[in-house]
């Protein structure tokens, strides 16, 4: 693959492995770009960018506000919560507007899937999914496989264990396309009710016994409990959640010893992670971070129309 | 007097077990033996004849919300799908909960309607679920069942009093069977779809708990509750069952959910969503042997229009419904050409089954009926175009689609309605 060809960013499902490992090797230039003592490239001057948040964030926001300012882009962003939206102007009216201004590129966040899907098919601005309801958060997908391609110099034949609420989780349907794309083994793992059998047809394996889940794992991707999106009825308490699928240093103690520990944040300390767990020399989690600065400038400037020079 | 012939069409009237090639004889606005006088003639060579087709699933929006479809524009989408009478729902603003509202509809439809409109009345007051409405009365106003569809009463306790009560009144009560703490928020079929597309499922057993609840009301009231929209196949299953043992259940499906399945969402497109939701090939499949074994009695459209602007928006909050009526036929012909069923079989769905359900003098060419003819073209070759509809709405999945067969003539009470040009 020589070129970049999509306007938007909306999704790992509906992209080939050629484009991903494109996406993943354009990171790698600006990767670079983030060592040195300046960290500012002219690539996108002249260019707006518009961070359109409806629904609370502020890790994700930050690193696409940072990443397209070290794009030299003009950058705004724009907050809401979704019921404001509802009840007054509608997200296509908000959308339109901003093309009026002649935005370049809209990043949205949505608490509602398909939600950036609306805006690309709507919109001649570059559309980037920052995460959209529980359905997916391509960048993070992409800093998830930067992260483990920069640690294990390989994702296909690795066997990555995604563990938690699965079922409300954009971050694992993204990581579970990508990483079955390129070859990796995917296990699912979490209380029934959050890791339904039905993600098995997405070409996983589901178990719901924790064990069986860390044995042979190369990287373990633990996702948080995500108490806004969840009814009462999915499990008894954060406690027998932590009882039960938490990773804990007794069953750190077992994973395999070169393995992996990776979390999209924010962490919940002693719930889904133990606090020390979290801060070992095994955990790759501020890594992540700092690789997705990389991959949401690669992203912006190859939606832009921008192309990597290979070398 | 006004009068009419059709002649050299296939007549199908199911009532009379007619098949066979015949001309039909309209005067004074009732079907007569013979011809007489002064004659109008249709010719209907190569056509199908049958009585006016009746849809029992209908959202008129008015009183309310005329601005998504009126009486007026609801009906006249009704003649050009070919139905002659219809049944208005009671979700209303206000609710047809009251004998004011049902006198509203009927003088309305007096007034503006090319079809004729049965109304429902509302099961509890303001559909809310909580007290029952004044049946008896709205029995006397003129309504021909009560249902508060769009909603389900989740009371089991007040759904039996109301069958118990409706019963003196031989009020048929119909129900839009879905579970509000299963189904909660959910906005598509609970399954591999939802899965993928990270949207809220609205699983299958939200719809069989009622459906199964339903049936056994109707057992121990030993009154008639007939099941709307049916979407999954345990559903067909439990109706079936009950059926066999002679319990007063009945059941309908909508051509979207025998046409359609929710690999169809996969682009968010919001005119895909709607309640019940489309559910997998496997649910389709089971509607169709429900269908052609009569375990399904009845099609209805379950026609909902929505303004453009409600339903572009994010899937999530767009309003659940499609407009159905112009398109109904079409994709009903098409269990004909699957051999599904018989041309006849599917007649009796449109006709006599729905009529003799909510008792309505419909649904037949015997002499002395009500003029009430559908002309249909089995074999025309058409695509629905939304921006041609008569509804005031658009929110079809079927836009752009190519059907086969169509009304070509829907007469009511011996006048045409509407006639294709």
């Amino acid at each position: 693959m020589k070129r970049w060809q999509r306007k938007d960013l909306l999704g790992i499902q509906e992209l080939s492995a050629a484009e991903i490992n494109f996406l993943l090797t354009s990171a790698q230039a600006f990767k670079q770009v983030g060592k040195r003592s300046v960290k500012k490239v002219p690539s996108l001057r002249g260019k707006t960018v518009v961070n359109l948040f409806i629904e609370p964030s502020t890790r994700t926001r930050t690193s696409f506000e940072l990443a397209a300012t070290r794009l030299s882009a003009d950058v705004i962003n724009i907050t809401a919560n979704a019921s404001s939206l509802v009840k007054g102007e509608t997200l296509k009216d908000t959308a339109l507007n901003l093309q009026a201004l002649h935005a370049d590129v809209i990043i949205i966040r949505h608490s509602a899937a398909g939600a950036p899907h609306f805006l690309g098919r709507l919109l001649k601005a570059s559309v980037i999914n920052a995460g959209d309801g529980a359905h997916e958060h391509p960048t993070q997908a992409l800093l998830d496989a930067f992260t483990i391609l920069e640690k294990k110099g390989r994702i296909a034949g690795l066997n990555v264990t995604i563990l938690g609420d699965i079922l409300f989780s954009r971050v694992a349907r993204s990581n579970i396309w990508l990483l079955t794309k390129l070859g990796a083994n995917v296990t699912l793992a979490g209380p029934s009710t959050l890791v339904p059998r039905v993600f098995e047809q997405l070409g996983c394996r589901v178990t719901h016994n924790i064990d069986d889940a860390l044995r042979d794992a190369d990287v373990v991707n633990l996702l948080r409990i995500q108490h806004e999106r969840q009814r009462q009825t999915l499990f008894p308490s954060i406690g027998e959640y932590t009882t039960m699928f938490g990773l804990n240093k007794e069953r750190f103690a077992r994973l395999k010893p070169d393995a992996m520990i990776m979390h999209p944040g924010p962490v919940n300390r002693g719930v889904e992670i133990d606090s020390e767990v979290a801060d070992c020399d095994r955990s790759v989690i501020l890594e992540q971070v700092t690789n997705g600065l990389a991959v949401r400038m690669a992203v912006l400037f190859l939606c832009c129309g921008g192309q990597v020079v290979e070398s | 007097m006004n009068s009419l012939i059709i002649k050299h069409g296939r007549v199908i009237d199911p009532a009379n077990r007619v098949d066979e090639i015949r001309d039909v004889f309209i005067a004074a606005g009732k079907i007569t033996g013979t011809p007489s006088g002064h004659t109008e003639v249709i010719d209907a060579t190569g056509k199908i004849v049958t009585p006016g087709l009746i849809d029992i699933h209908v959202h008129l929006r008015e009183p309310g919300r005329s601005d998504k479809e009126s009486i007026e524009t609801g009906t006249r989408c009704a003649a050009r799908g070919g139905f002659t009478s219809i049944v208005a729902m009671p979700n209303t603003t206000p609710a047809a909960d009251n004998t004011g509202t049902i006198a509203f509809i009927k003088q309305r439809a007096a007034e503006v309607a090319c079809v004729n409109v049965f109304p429902a009345g509302a099961i509890t007051k303001e559909l809310k679920g909580e007290e029952l409405a004044p049946i008896g009365s709205l029995k006397r106003a003129g309504v021909v069942a009560i249902t508060d569809d769009g909603r389900c009463v989740q009371n089991n306790e007040l759904m039996r009093r109301a069958v118990e009560y409706a019963k003196m009144f031989d009020l048929p009560v119909m129900d839009h069977c879905q579970d509000y703490n299963i189904a909660a928020d959910g906005v598509m079929h609970e399954g591999y779809w939802s899965a993928v597309l990270g949207l809220r499922g609205w699983p299958s057993v939200a719809e069989e708990i009622i459906v199964a609840r339903n049936i056994l009301m109707a057992e121990v009231t030993d009154w008639h509750i007939h099941c709307q929209h049916l979407s999954s196949a345990r559903s067909v299953g439990l109706v079936r069952e009950a059926k066999k043992r002679g319990v007063k259940i009945s059941a309908e499906a909508c051509p979207h959910h025998f046409t359609l399945s929710d690999e169809r969402l996969k682009d968010y497109d919001t005119n895909f969503k709607m309640n019940p939701p489309l559910r997998t090939e496997a649910d389709r499949q089971a509607l169709l042997a429900g269908l052609a074994d009569g375990t399904i009695d009845i099609i209805a459209s379950d026609h909902a229009p929505h303004c453009t602007y409600e339903k572009q928006v994010e899937f999530d909050v767009a309003p659940f419904g499609i407009i159905g009526l112009e398109t109904e036929l079409a994709l009903s012909l098409a269990l004909v050409q699957q051999k599904v069923l018989s041309l006849s079989q599917l007649i009796e769905k449109l006709t006599t089954n729905p009529a003799k359900l909510l008792r309505l003098p419909k649904g037949t060419l015997s002499a002395g009926a009500d003029a009430d003819v559908t002309v249909i073209d089995p074999t025309a070759e058409w695509t629905y175009d939304v921006e041609q509809s008569a509804s005031k709405s658009n929110n079809s999945p079927f836009h752009g689609c190519h059907l086969n067969g169509r009304a070509v003539t829907t007469i009511v009470g011996g006048k045409i309605a509407w006639q294709l040009e």
